[in-house]
């Protein structure tokens, strides 16, 4: 038998940033949400506003989501000022109707950043990252099938902290919260994810210097150690990262400045 | 060459150029304030460190156009990271944001900047230059003569019966209309405002800082900045209040 939900329904007035395309002007537009279950996801949400916006003919919000369990990082919108909403450690997909009351106004925009334009409505290109993750987010050590447990000793509070870094989910919610615009936050987490890591060693020097070099590039402002970025990332990624790049990046200009070159760069002639 | 290139260039070079002339600067401001926390003993004690310090000749000019180059080089790197974060934002601004958790000393760390800059305009005019309140300037003041030895480190480096600058009466005197002496108090306020983010922030920017002791060091700086704010308080304060007298010096000079 499935129980009686005993959750009062609930409406809320949602002001959304509509922009038709990207170089168009955008505004915000008032939309009653009437009659919501508590415990719908924000995107669910969104998705029965869209129904009835495309029954009366509006052209309905664009939003990007993909996985709506918090791993992906595609939802990315700013709720009420803070990247994702107001849950902490959570993306937009997590966040609840539950967390909002009825009569509420929600402001829901997109997250604004030179490097992320936006596409249309809520949607913003977020390739940017992906340059910078192109720039030195790799290795290039034979991965291969995946080796012998314990073949590579790796220490443990070594591996804890690769894997904090890792759990960044790139959805740029850094770059949003932060009054910069700045990356730092995912740059770090890149860097220190495989910096962290033996087998990311080889490339630990030009790593961080080509992410960082593409990061200002792309026109990413930079840290004013308010760590905004932190509090608003869905996956807590620590902003203990920015100091470690921070110091990766000093160590790596000035190992490539003194360098030692070899004599014959050459091939070998013919 | 590269290295330069990176310092001066990237978004972390000249954040690390922020923290490394900001610890000069840091430095710098707390011996100053422990040099001028000698203005409460005997006035042998400031006139004899103020001639000594002017005696230097090259040594002191290296200090000073080093600080100079600090403070050039500290604002350089605020103006270019400022306006790079501005154009990072775009052209859209956001309709609603809200802070989540940027300590306070953070959100006005450019206007406690300003501020800082116009009060050391003012006291190098005031205290070095004698532009400001020219008729207090050590020089339109009587010379003062040492009673006893001045020494540094055991060593006498100002003897007794040296005419000097009468700096204690300079001090004492500048602060005498009140609004000059608030004026000092509200800007080392803001100083101290700005050293709680500036010194804490610096730890981060050059990579020292994490999680395990992040906690003890806020509580340091913020002690630091407190006993910095009052050192500073004291000077204005006690002259406003009348603790600290212009007629100290008179007497000294009066009994010879």
């Amino acid at each position: 038998m499935v129980a009686v939900n005993t959750q009062k329904l609930f409406s809320v007035t949602l002001r959304v940033w509509r922009q038709a395309g990207p170089a168009q002007p955008g505004k915000f537009v008032d939309y009653p949400a009437k009659d919501l279950n508590p415990n719908m996801s924000f995107l669910e949400m969104l998705d029965v506003v869209n129904d009835e916006l495309a029954a009366q003919g509006v052209e309905p919000i664009a939003f990007a989501h993909d996985c709506r369990e918090g791993i992906c990082g595609t939802c990315s919108c700013t709720i009420n000022g803070k990247p994702h909403g107001p849950g902490k450690g959570i993306a937009t997909c997590q966040t609840y109707m539950r967390s909002f009351s009825d009569g509420d106004t929600i402001v829901v925009e997109p997250f604004r950043a030179r490097a992320f334009p936006v596409v249309k409505d809520l949607v913003t290109d977020r390739a940017a990252f992906d340059k910078i993750q192109q720039a030195g987010g790799f290795i290039t050590a034979r991965a291969g099938s995946a080796p012998d447990a314990n073949a590579l000793p790796i220490a443990k509070g070594d591996a804890d902290l690769a894997m904090d870094a890792a759990q960044c989910i790139g959805c740029g919610a850094c770059v949003a919260a932060c009054k910069n615009a700045s990356a730092m936050l995912f740059v770090s987490a890149k860097v220190s994810h495989l910096g962290l890591l033996p087998q990311g060693q080889a490339e630990r020097d030009r790593r961080v210097l080509a992410m960082v070099n593409t990061m200002d590039t792309l026109g990413f402002g930079s840290c004013t150690n308010q760590y905004e970025c932190s509090a608003a990332c869905p996956k807590l990624i620590s902003h203990d990262f920015i100091a470690r790049m921070n110091r990766d990046y000093v160590k790596a200009s000035f190992r490539s400045a003194f360098r030692a070159a070899p004599a014959n760069t050459g091939g070998g002639g013919a | 060459m590269n290295l330069v290139c990176n310092l001066f260039g990237s978004s972390i070079g000249r954040k690390f150029i922020m923290a490394l002339t900001g610890l000069v600067l840091i430095g710098f401001v707390f011996g100053h304030l422990v040099g001028n926390l000698q203005v409460f003993a005997h006035p042998d004690k400031i006139n004899g460190y103020a001639h000594f310090l002017q005696s230097l000749g090259p040594v002191l000019w290296l200090v000073r156009i080093g600080l100079l180059v600090c403070l050039g080089l500290h604002i350089w790197a605020a103006t270019a990271l400022t306006l790079e974060s501005r154009r990072a934002r775009g052209s859209e601004p956001y309709g609603v944001k809200t802070w989540i958790q940027a300590a306070f000393a953070s959100r006005y760390i450019r206007w406690s900047g300003y501020v800082v800059l116009g009060f050391i305009l003012y006291h190098l005019a005031h205290f070095t230059l004698g532009v400001a309140q020219a008729g207090t300037y050590k020089t339109a003041l009587p010379a003062y003569t040492l009673t006893a030895d001045y020494q540094v480190l055991g060593f006498t480096v100002v003897p007794a019966g040296t005419p000097v600058h009468d700096v204690h009466q300079m001090v004492v005197l500048g602060f005498q209309p009140p609004l000059v002496a608030l004026f000092y108090i509200v800007a080392v306020g803001l100083l101290s405002l700005h050293l709680l983010h500036g010194m804490d922030s610096l730890f981060q920017t050059l990579g020292w800082r994490n999680a395990s002791w992040s906690r003890s060091l806020r509580t340091v700086v913020a002690l630091l900045c407190v006993a910095y704010f009052a050192g500073n308080l004291v000077i204005p304060g006690a002259v406003m209040t009348g603790a600290l007298k212009p007629a100290s010096a008179a007497k000294t000079a009066s009994a010879q």
